[in-house]
């Protein structure tokens, strides 16, 4: 995870097209500046970063499903709830899950695990469209590479 | 009144928290009641839900944007009642 780079995941551990569902890795960095404001003596992953962590999640596996041809944009967060804190240094698990395949748009819900506990969740829904410029594609495509996106499921 | 007309107006009012009898068959979504795309999105989810179907937003979407179809044809809610018995139709044919 890199922060500074909004690069949330890490590692696809688990892509299971047939089940429409993903399983990703993420370690939260030990050091930094966000977590000097968020905050100052007790260090946090915000909030909203763990929303993207799930909004990113959701997008890979959305982006399998649609045999790279397309780019998720996250549309809408509901009933997001931070259960527990995380903090600097620990070992995320991010699954996600399709719950409605539309046209032109997805729904997934999400969740972030640590050691097996739940620390939080939220329905996410996305509006996807063929990838607005080749840079785009190509960014993503490298991404694909250093996160062990499957190469088979672009076919 | 059709049955879809009433179940796609109490999806509208449930979904944008809309009083239901605002909600006409004459009544254009986005025009009249003013339903945005992101609302939308989730008037066709809870649609497609319903219904068993997928409604096709984008193409309905750029055959507007073509000049091929109004948004009447698509929005006014009679209409969309009327697609929505097609496509049930034609998943059960």
């Amino acid at each position: 995870m890199r922060l500074e780079y909004f690069q949330m995941v890490d590692h696809i551990a688990d892509l299971d097209l047939g089940e429409r569902r993903i399983t990703v890795t993420s370690r939260v960095p030990q050091q930094s500046t966000v977590f000097e404001g968020h905050f100052p003596g007790h260090p946090l992953m915000p909030g909203v970063l763990l929303i993207e962590t799930m909004a990113q999640t959701s997008g890979w596996l959305i982006i399998a499903l649609l045999k790279f041809e397309r780019m998720p944009f996250l549309a809408s967060v509901k009933e997001a709830k931070m259960r527990d804190f995380i903090k600097p240094g620990e070992p995320l698990t991010v699954e996600s899950r399709i719950v409605h395949d539309g046209s032109g748009f997805a729904v997934t819900e999400a969740k972030i695990s640590v050691d097996g506990k739940v620390k939080c969740n939220a329905d996410l829904t996305f509006r996807h469209t063929p990838f607005p410029n080749a840079d785009l594609r190509g960014h993503m495509e490298q991404m694909a590479r250093q996160i062990g996106f499957p190469e088979q499921a672009k076919l | 009144m059709s049955s879809t007309f009433d179940q796609v107006a109490t999806i509208i009012a449930e979904t944008c928290d809309i009083p239901r009898d605002t909600i006409t068959p004459e009544s254009h979504a986005i025009d009249d009641l003013g339903i945005d795309s992101l609302d939308f999105l989730d008037i066709a989810f809870a649609i497609d839900k319903a219904f068993g179907i997928k409604l096709p937003l984008e193409k309905w979407t750029q055959e507007v944007n073509d000049g091929k179809a109004t948004t009447e044809q698509y929005f006014v809610l009679k209409n969309l009642s009327a697609r929505i018995d097609e496509l049930v139709a034609a998943k059960s044919a």
